[in-house]
Formats: C-alpha cells, sequence, structure tokens
C-alpha cells in the first residue's frame, strides 16, 4: 500500500495581493494528484521555510508579482539551506523581468515562469524534477 | 549511529517531519521508526477537533494553540497540529489549506504543524493519521490538536482516537434542532458555537443545550469494544455514584476576535481532570491500543491466510458461493479448514 505522493508549498511571498496565479497553479497540482499545501498571502521568508520544513515537501513553488523576487527569492534559498533542505526544488512564477531570470537561476531556482505559462508545463516540470530519472525517494537521507 | 528514532527523540525537527513522511507512505524506515518510538508515546493530551466545512475548526486551533503557547499562569505547552483535508478521489491529489488560519503560531519552535491528505480513506482522517500523531506524542508534544476533514456528519474515528473531542458548529443550524446531526452528542466532548459574533448564536447555543439535556442528565459515556455507548445510570442504581458523569459543556467563541478562548481552554482541563479522576484516561488508551492492535492483526492474518492458501481453491470455494450452492458461513469453515504454518 505504499504510496508516495509529490508534496508542494505554494506560497505567496511579501506583500503582493496578486493570489489568481497562485491559485490556478496550485488547483492545476491537485488535479495532476500532488499534495498542495497553500499557506495564502503575505508570508516572510521564514514561515515560508518553516512550512517547508515541517510540511517535509519536495517542491516550494513561489509566487511573485509585485516586483520584490530579487529580495524574496535569495532569502528563501538561504533559510531552505540553513535547514538542510537543500534538495528542496524551488519554482518561482508571476511577474519576473526577462533580465532578473537568469539571476533566480544562478542562485539555485530550478525553474522561471511568467503569465501564459500552461499548467500542463509547469505539472511536466515539476514531476520530471522530483522523481526524475528513478522513481525513489530524493530525499532520504537518515 | 544515530538512528532517526533518536533524532526526533533529540528534538530534530527535520527528522520529525521526515518520519512523518515515511510514516505516511508507509515506508519500512516509517514503520521501523514508529516502533523505536513506541515506548516513549502516551503522554501527550490529544484534543479532536471536528464539524462542517468552514465553522473555523482551524481559526479556533490557531487560537488554543496560541494560548498554550501563552497561557495565562503556568508553563507554556508543546504544541502540535495534524490538519486533515480531503483528497481528490479522481485524481488522489489534494489541496491543504488549513495552514492559512494559523500563521500567529509561525516563528515559534513550540508548535509543528502538519497537514495530510485523507488518502481515500472515509471517517475524516487519513488510515495512517494515528501513527503520525503517535510520532508526534514520541517527539515531546504535550498537546496535539487533530483537525478532522471539514465533515457533515459526526465523524467516530476522531472520538476513538482523540481523548477530547470538540465539535465546531456554526450560526444558521437557528431552532432547526434536525439539523444538528444526530451523532454529535455521542462524540462530542465540548460543543463549540463558533462565530458567535454572528446572529443566531444563542440559538444555537439553546438547540445544542436543549438537545443535551433530553439526552444527558441520567446518562453516562463508556467505553465499549473500542466504541463509546451511552448507559443510562438507572442501570446500575445501586452502584455509588463516585464520580458524576461528563455533560458536554456548549460553549460560544468568535476565534476571529479571540473571543471565548480561555473558557474553551479551560472546559479542556476540567475534561482532562474528568477523564484522569475516572479512569478514564487510561481506559481509553487501552481500548484503543487495543483496536489499533486488533486491526493489524486482522490485517497480517488475512496477508498470512493468503500467502498459504492456493488461488485455484479460493476461487473454486468463491465459485461455489456465487451459484448459490455454499453459503458464505460453510465457505468460512471450509477455507479455514487447512492448518496454516507459523508466520516468520
Ligand atoms: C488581475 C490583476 C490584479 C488584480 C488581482 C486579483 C487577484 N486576487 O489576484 C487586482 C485588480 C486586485 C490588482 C491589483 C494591483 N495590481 Co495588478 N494585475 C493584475 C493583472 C492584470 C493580471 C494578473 C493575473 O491574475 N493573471 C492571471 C494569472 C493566472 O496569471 P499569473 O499570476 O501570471 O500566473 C501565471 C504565471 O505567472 C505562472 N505562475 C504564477 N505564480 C506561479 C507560481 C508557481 C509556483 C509557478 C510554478 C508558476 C506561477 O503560472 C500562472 C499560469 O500561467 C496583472 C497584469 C498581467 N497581465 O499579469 C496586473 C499586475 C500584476 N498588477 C500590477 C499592479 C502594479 C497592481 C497594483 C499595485 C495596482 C495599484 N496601483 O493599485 C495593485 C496591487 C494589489 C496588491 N495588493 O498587491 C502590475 C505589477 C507591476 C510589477 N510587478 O512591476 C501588473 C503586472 C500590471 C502592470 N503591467 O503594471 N491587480
Ligand atoms: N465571523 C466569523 N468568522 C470566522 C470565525 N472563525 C472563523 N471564521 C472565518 O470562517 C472561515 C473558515 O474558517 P476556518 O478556520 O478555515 O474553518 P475550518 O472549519 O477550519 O474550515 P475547513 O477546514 O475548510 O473545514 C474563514 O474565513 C475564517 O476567517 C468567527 O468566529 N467569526
Ligand atoms: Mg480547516
Amino acid at each position: 500500500m505504499a504510496e508516495r505522493r509529490i508534496r508542494v508549498l505554494i506560497a505567496k511571498p511579501g506583500l503582493d495581493g496578486h493570489d489568481r496565479g497562485a491559485k490556478v497553479v496550485a488547483r492545476a497540482l491537485r488535479d495532476a494528484g500532488m499534495e498542495v499545501i497553500y499557506t495564502g498571502l503575505r508570508q516572510t521568508p521564514e514561515m515560508i521555510a518553516e512550512a517547508a520544513l515541517q510540511e517535509d515537501v519536495d517542491v516550494v513553488g513561489l509566487s511573485i508579482l509585485s516586483g520584490a523576487h530579487m529580495a524574496l527569492v535569495p532569502r528563501v534559498l538561504e533559510l531552505l539551506r540553513a535547514n538542510g533542505q537543500e534538495h528542496v526544488k524551488v519554482f518561482v512564477g508571476g511577474i519576473i523581468p526577462d533580465e532578473d531570470a537568469p539571476a533566480l537561476l544562478e542562485m539555485g531556482v530550478h525553474a522561471v515562469y511568467g503569465p501564459g505559462t500552461l499548467t500542463d508545463d509547469i505539472v511536466a516540470d515539476i514531476r520530471r524534477a522530483v522523481l526524475g530519472g528513478e522513481n525513489g525517494n530524493p530525499t532520504d537521507q537518515s | 549511529m544515530e538512528t532517526l528514532a533518536d533524532r526526533v527523540l533529540a528534538g530534530q525537527r527535520y527528522a520529525l517531519a521526515r518520519t512523518l513522511t515515511l510514516i505516511e507512505n508507509d515506508a519500512p524506515e516509517g514503520l521501523a521508526t514508529l516502533a523505536s518510538l513506541f515506548p516513549h508515546t502516551g503522554r501527550a493530551h490529544l484534543i479532536g477537533v471536528t464539524g462542517a466545512p468552514g465553522t473555523g475548526k482551524s481559526s479556533l486551533v490557531n487560537r488554543l494553540a496560541h494560548y498554550y503557547r501563552h497561557p495565562p499562569e503556568g508553563q507554556p505547552r508543546r504544541v502540535a497540529i495534524v490538519a486533515v483535508d480531503p483528497s481528490s478521489p479522481f485524481t488522489g491529489g489534494a489541496i491543504l489549506g488549513d495552514r492559512i488560519r494559523m500563521r500567529d503560531l509561525s516563528g515559534d519552535p513550540g508548535v509543528f504543524i502538519r497537514s495530510m491528505a485523507s488518502r481515500g480513506a472515509l471517517g475524516g482522517l487519513a488510515r495512517t493519521t494515528a501513527n503520525v500523531v503517535q510520532a508526534l506524542d514520541a517527539a515531546g508534544f504535550d498537546i496535539i490538536f487533530i483537525e478532522t476533514v471539514g465533515a457533515g456528519q459526526a465523524e467516530v474515528d476522531i472520538a476513538r482516537l482523540a481523548h477530547t473531542t470538540l465539535v465546531v458548529e456554526a450560526p444558521g443550524l437557528g431552532d432547526d434542532v434536525q439539523a444538528i446531526k444526530a451523532g454529535i452528542l455521542e462524540i462530542a466532548d465540548i460543543l463549540v458555537v463558533n462565530k458567535a459574533d454572528r446572529p443566531g448564536a444563542d440559538a444555537t447555543v439553546r438547540a445544542l443545550t436543549e438537545m443535551l439535556k433530553m439526552a444527558h442528565p441520567t446518562q453516562e459515556t463508556i467505553m465499549h469494544h473500542g466504541r463509546r455507548m451511552v448507559i443510562n445510570a438507572g442501570q446500575k442504581t445501586q452502584k455509588k455514584e463516585e464520580h458524576p458523569s461528563w455533560v458536554p459543556p456548549v460553549l460560544k467563541t468568535v476565534a476571529v476576535d479571540n473571543r471565548g478562548i480561555h473558557e474553551l481552554a479551560q472546559a479542556i482541563a476540567r475534561h482532562r481532570a474528568y477523564l484522569e479522576e475516572t479512569g478514564e484516561w487510561h481506559v481509553r488508551d487501552r481500548v484503543r491500543l487495543q483496536s489499533e492492535l486488533e486491526n493489524m492483526l486482522g490485517e497480517a492474518l488475512m496477508q498470512h491466510w493468503r500467502a498459504h492458501t492456493a488461488a485455484e481453491h479460493y476461487q473454486s470455494v468463491l465459485e461455489e458461493v456465487f451459484s448459490r450452492r455454499l453459503a458464505p458461513t460453510e465457505a468460512v469453515d471450509r477455507l479455514l479448514a487447512q492448518s496454516l504454518p507459523p508466520a516468520a
């Protein structure tokens, strides 16, 4: 009866109130069979990292349309690493200018998405990132 | 070498989170870790929170947990929360949104919140919720809240797992007693009318109180074969009434404004004291462990039997049942006639 489900935290960091995209993505992942923890608006990077740890997620998805991504994303990555969760894949979506995307990827973000992205593509990318070639548990290190 | 269980017992939060995942996934390492943790369980006060969708269960848990972290007197208690939401029956996916209401608890190392999807189980909990709760108990949390799936009817599973069960209602039932689902009185240790800022709260309190009056004064709830049963105190007239029976209080709260939380916490403390004084704490613990053991034993016996029964034999007996030549009871006798080798 062993079951392994991809667990994803979808969070909205900062003061940005645009939550449509986050909800659309959360629902698409749910419909693809994933377990999505949705924490709502106005999350600090500390709250996001804490939730990622307690929930032992495979993926953290950040939705940012406020323009504050260059401040918020590095902090989330730093906290995840500090908690021993460097293996967690971080996905970022929203309004991210083209010139910022390479910098985010450089920092360790797995992928960046803008308006109009097909949710099917997001689903496929998350599956590939988490399950990779093997289908075991990528995070077991005990 | 330091095991995962050692790290959980040492208070490492990530080790605990990993353990919960392994337990949820039925991974062998999760079950082994749970076995090592088992001697350290049995101390936490398990508080179930159930009620219809949107009545304010998560908001109340948020307030209560905050209260136990900042009590008006005494030491702060360590609090864990397990919040169960439904999995989609079609895709198996789930949106777990209870944390949205629990933001006041963030940044506090004395709190641990875990969301769980029901993964197909009915009855308001996931199949592995009891095991997840055991791991949190071993990790040293003093109080563990278990929020069920928001369900229309009273969920019996939670009453079996928890020491104290809160049933959360919201105004809108009005005087319509019919709307209050049967079964609630059997599982509720405390009835909470949340959203008391809304019109109709007093009517709901009255309706619930009336139902309790009709049901309770001469009754007592006991545990019987893993189920709670209500018996009439009159049936044991001669027996000295050492302990008054527990009559569930009906309390009003406004979770969004933090009103009524102190009184609710006091009612929970009274219920705990009641369980301890009457010995029911102990009884519930034993009943629960026994029923968990028997469930596991049942599954294991079935597997063992299947492993040692030829599929063709089983199929041929089944066919006889299908064609009405053999009654199911006779079929059972025949299938159990062979003796099984001892399990490895
Ligand atoms: C609808 C909207 C609003 C609505 C929001 C309603 C809501 N609850 O979400 C309202 C009217 C409230 C609003 C208000 C404001 N808005 Co506005 N808004 C928009 C608008 C038109 C569409 C956004 C939207 O919902 N798109 C639909 C969703 C489905 O798309 P999406 O969010 O992009 O998500 C997709 C991808 O980005 C990606 N994705 C998103 N998140 C994630 C997460 C993960 C993990 C992954 C994998 C993928 C992913 O996948 C999704 C599916 O394809 C955009 C313009 C635009 N075209 O984007 C402006 C826009 C975002 N708003 C803008 C602004 C400035 C504001 C205001 C500040 C305006 C003001 N001065 O008052 C306020 C601020 C509100 C607040 N509190 O933060 C600016 C932001 C500028 C910037 N960042 O530099 C934009 C870009 C408009 C513009 N061109 O100026 N807004
Ligand atoms: N007016 C009012 N609203 C409240 C109160 N408590 C909670 N709410 C609101 O009711 C809604 C549902 O609250 P939750 O705490 O998520 O309810 P829940 O029972 O956990 O919901 P599910 O888990 O989805 O079944 C939210 O919008 C809360 O803000 C209250 O005391 N008064
Ligand atoms: Mg809830």
